[in-house]
């Protein structure tokens, strides 16, 4: 084997009481890619971080070309040569691409200087690479895609020769990863080292060389890649058999019980992100929308949820319409059976500080179940959030425990709980399980297919397109703010991947 | 002749009130452009003002003032920087806690060192900055139009008050045009990316504090040691708080604080100009309903003439890594 790039010894790093990290040892060989998979919570992040000097290892050795360093700030990480894209972006959002390239790495006190070598060297960077963005951009105008790119360059700029990249395809059309893959070959031809966390493991398979598989802040198993498969990997992630898709039996779709006719949605910058966009949801049966992030699927579930004004439209909720200047208050909307599950559970879906029994009832607490004369019946809230405790299966099981105390799984279906118990007719669902564990997945897709046996019409918007295809009864594509597509649910997803890129749009106009 | 030579009084007058306003103004620009808000500039001021005329009356010197002046507001900064970045303590409450401190002590240490009812000793000449008179300023008052112009409005004014509009494209320089400024602002925006770069999120916003403290330091000088003669207490009189509002208002850049400032500086000269003369159409204005006018335009402006301001988006927030 060839020398090691990186060796991690003996590292463990706690938050708090978590236990992110512990007992590490990793080794990268120089010249390769190493793929490192695992659950969300798994300590990806944090283990690469901690090579990346953003967070200090609470004990353990790092060492780099053989040699033991120590890591204390990102600094000493990247004199090293080590260059790390973070899963959520580390770009100041109103600065140009140059600056943000430049910035921590400029030439002398004056920006002069720094600004013409960039703009050569970026030049460089992207004809070699293909690596094309307008250097004068500015980040907040550019697609996620682009914003990575930009990632990618910070590091290269910075001569890094160890390349680290946490979740990079998340927010990437199937085929703008495929560029990206070639992109990190290319570099690693080149002799560089590169390190890719992810959770999706058919990019494992397709172009790691080796694979270390993390579960609650250990390294469980490093194999490699021709000498594993998907199955294998699957398994170590998750600690025993997972089901990959739920089952689920015929629907048998009813009336017609959530219409949205023409419904176009403008932000703040007066942007249109919903730009005409119709389709109705049946009961007894689930629709998924399928997309990249950014794509309009939030704004869409907002207006619908009447959280956002839409620009015109018409959205008929049980055959009555909704009110979509935003004068529907998302309440009223509770009442007349529509329940929403926002994407953003943090911000929107919860109140982290409050106690559990508290965000089991929020939204519904002016409902007469929870209440006596004007005060709140704590009892009568403390008994159905045991209730719902109980169905739902949240851990750990206590009432009065601080929401923000909860795994993020858990605090998913304190919201499904809550969302749910309350019998809605329609249930819209914004990515049901973002950062929850497999476990949970298994259990919020059984729960949301109950729901539909019912009768109930769900809406499920998800990144994820797996989760699409194994929940949706049909499958709408959004991109750039239009529904271009409908398939069913045996969609290959080659197919839906090129409908997420617009390419099939893009070839009907030409 | 008479109403051109009043506006020129007023406009005069615009110039030497908007002084203390536009050096507060610029020195919350520092701080908040580095994502700490200041509500202490007032305090900053109040104890720069008192430091300075209590240095200069003793040590009898207009820059040992100045210098002790910055020297203490600096101090203050910092004090404000351990408990907001050091410490991740809330900024508001820290900011207020330094403007009481400031109130207080000013009069305490006043009354305990001159016995003079918190004031501080009338300066002398040499003790105070004066107004410099510009070569020729006296040769062409008399000349129509410009003379009234080069020797009231450009010419006459103390050293400081050139130094607050110097400070005006200086910043601007230092904001666009070199590597601190650069740094400055993304740690405003986004203090995970600073860190990421490799840059000390906490060093840098210090930095960014103590040009904060150097200029309410300045601020404070002005006021005790140029627009008045020494320290009288609370003599800051909101100040502080104004040039937050024009901050806002001047949406965190430089040239527009510049005019801010100088709005808010015409509205207070033209109250004082219009005090006790009748107006057309309405009569006679009480005075104190004057006095409140630059409050009042302050409030309307906030309250959504000025389009959306949008702030730094890490300001007011501590960074913290590790929940
Ligand atoms: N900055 C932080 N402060 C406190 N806890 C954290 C922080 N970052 C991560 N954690 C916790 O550490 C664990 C591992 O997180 P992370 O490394 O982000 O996992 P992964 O990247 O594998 O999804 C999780 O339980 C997470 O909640
Ligand atoms: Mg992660």
């Amino acid at each position: 084997m060839a020398q090691a790039a990186i060796e991690l010894i003996g590292i463990n790093k706690s938050f708090g009481a978590v236990r992110a990290n512990r007992d590490i040892n990793l080794e990268v060989a120089r010249g390769t890619i190493h793929g490192i998979v695992g659950e969300n919570g798994a300590g990806k992040s944090t283990l690469m971080s901690i090579l990346y000097g953003f967070y200090q290892a609470d004990s353990g050795e790092i060492r780099v070309g053989g040699k033991p360093v120590s890591i204390n700030t990102s600094n000493d990480a990247i004199a090293l040569g080590i260059g790390m894209v973070h899963q959520h972006f580390m770009l100041v959002d109103n600065f140009t691409v140059l600056e943000n390239v430049i910035l921590g790495a400029e030439n002398d006190a004056l920006l002069k200087s720094s600004i013409a070598k960039a703009r050569s060297e970026l030049d460089r960077l992207e004809r070699e690479y293909g690596l094309e963005v307008d250097p004068d951009a500015v980040i907040e105008e550019l697609p996620v895609g682009l914003q990575q790119r930009v990632e990618i360059l910070k590091a290269l700029y910075r001569g890094a020769e160890i390349l680290i990249l946490d979740e990079p395809t998340g927010v990437l059309t199937p085929a703008e990863a495929d560029h990206l893959f070639r992109i990190l070959k290319q570099l690693k031809d080149q002799g560089k080292t590169i390190v890719l966390i992810t959770h999706k493991l058919r990019e494992i398979m397709a172009i790691t060389d080796t694979v270390s598989v993390m579960r609650q802040g250990t390294i469980v198993a490093t194999r490699v890649t021709k000498e594993t498969t998907v199955g294998e990997l699957a398994e170590l992630m998750v600690g025993r058999r997972v089901l990959l898709r739920v089952e689920k039996g015929q629907s048998e779709a009813g009336a017609i019980r959530l219409s949205v006719r023409n419904l176009t949605v403008k932000d703040q910058r007066g942007v249109t992100m919903v730009d005409n966009v119709s389709f109705d949801v049946r009961g007894g049966e689930i629709v998924g929308i399928a997309g990249v992030a950014g794509n309009g699927q939030s704004e869409l579930l907002e207006a619908i949820s009447g959280i956002r004004h839409a620009v015109s439209g018409e959205v008929m909720l049980e055959g009555k319409p909704i009110d979509l200047t935003g004068k529907a208050d998302p309440g009223e909307l509770r009442d007349r059976g529509l329940a929403h599950v926002p994407e953003d559970r943090h911000h929107v879906g919860l109140v982290l500080a409050f106690e559990e029994n508290e965000n089991s009832i929020l939204g519904y607490h002016d409902d007469e179940r929870y209440l006596k004369g004007p005060f709140l019946d704590i009892d009568a809230i403390m008994a159905d959030a045991k209730d719902k405790i109980e169905k739902y299966d949240i851990r750990p099981g206590n009432p009065r425990l601080k929401t923000a105390n909860f795994s993020g799984g858990n605090q998913q279906k304190i919201v499904l709980a809550r969302e749910m118990e309350q019998d809605p007719g329609v249930l819209i669902v914004g990515q049901p399980t973002r950062g929850v564990d497999v476990g949970a997945i298994e259990f919020i897709h059984k729960r949301l297919i109950a729901m539909r046996d019912q009768g109930k019409a769900v809406l499920v918007v998800s990144v994820e397109l797996d989760e699409i295809r194994s929940l949706s009864d049909r499958i709408l594509v959004m991109f750039a703010g239009r529904v271009v597509g409908e398939r069913g649910p045996d969609a290959t997803e080659g197919e839906l991947g090129l409908l997420m890129a617009g390419v099939e749009r893009q070839e009907a106009a030409e | 002749m008479d109403s051109f030579n009043a506006v020129i009084q007023v406009l005069d007058s615009t110039i030497r009130l908007s002084v203390p306003l536009l050096l507060a103004c610029l020195a919350g620009l520092y701080s908040e452009r580095a994502g700490i808000f200041d509500i202490g500039l007032e305090g900053k001021m109040l104890v720069g003002a008192f430091a300075g005329a209590s240095a200069a009356a003793v040590f009898h010197s207009a820059l040992i003032g100045l210098g002790t002046a910055v020297l203490i507001s600096v101090a203050f900064a910092l004090v404000h920087g351990f408990a907001s970045i050091t410490h991740r303590g809330n900024q508001i409450v820290s900011g207020v806690a330094i403007n009481f401190i400031a109130a207080g002590s000013t009069i305490i240490l006043g009354q305990a060192w001159f016995s003079q009812g918190g004031r501080t000793p009338a300066l002398q000449p040499g003790e105070r900055f004066e107004a410099i008179i510009w070569p020729g300023a006296d040769a062409i008052k008399d000349v129509p139009v410009i003379g009234p112009i080069y020797a009231e409005l450009i010419s006459g004014h103390s050293i400081l008050v050139y130094f607050a509009f110097a400070m005006v494209p200086f910043t601007w320089w230092v904001l666009f045009r070199t590597r601190f400024g650069l740094r400055m602002r993304a740690v405003g925006e986004n203090p995970a990316a600073v860190d990421t770069a490799g840059i000390s999120v906490a060093w840098l916003r210090y930095r960014a504090l103590i040009c904060t403290g150097i200029l309410t330091g300045v601020a404070g000088a002005y006021l005790s040691m140029v627009q008045n003669g020494g320290f009288v207490k609370d003599m800051t009189a909101g100040k502080g708080y104004i040039a937050l509002a024009a901050l806002i208002f001047a949406k965190w850049k430089p040239v527009n604080a510049m005019f801010a400032c100088l709005l808010f500086g015409f509205l207070d000269a033209a109250s004082i100009r219009l005090q006790g003369s009748p107006l057309p159409l309405v009569g006679k204005v009480p005075a104190q309903l004057m006095q409140a006018l630059p409050y009042v335009l302050t409030v309307i402006l906030l309250a959504g003439f000025i389009g959306k301001a949008v702030p730094p988006r890490a300001g007011g927030v501590p960074y913290v890594k590790e929940r």
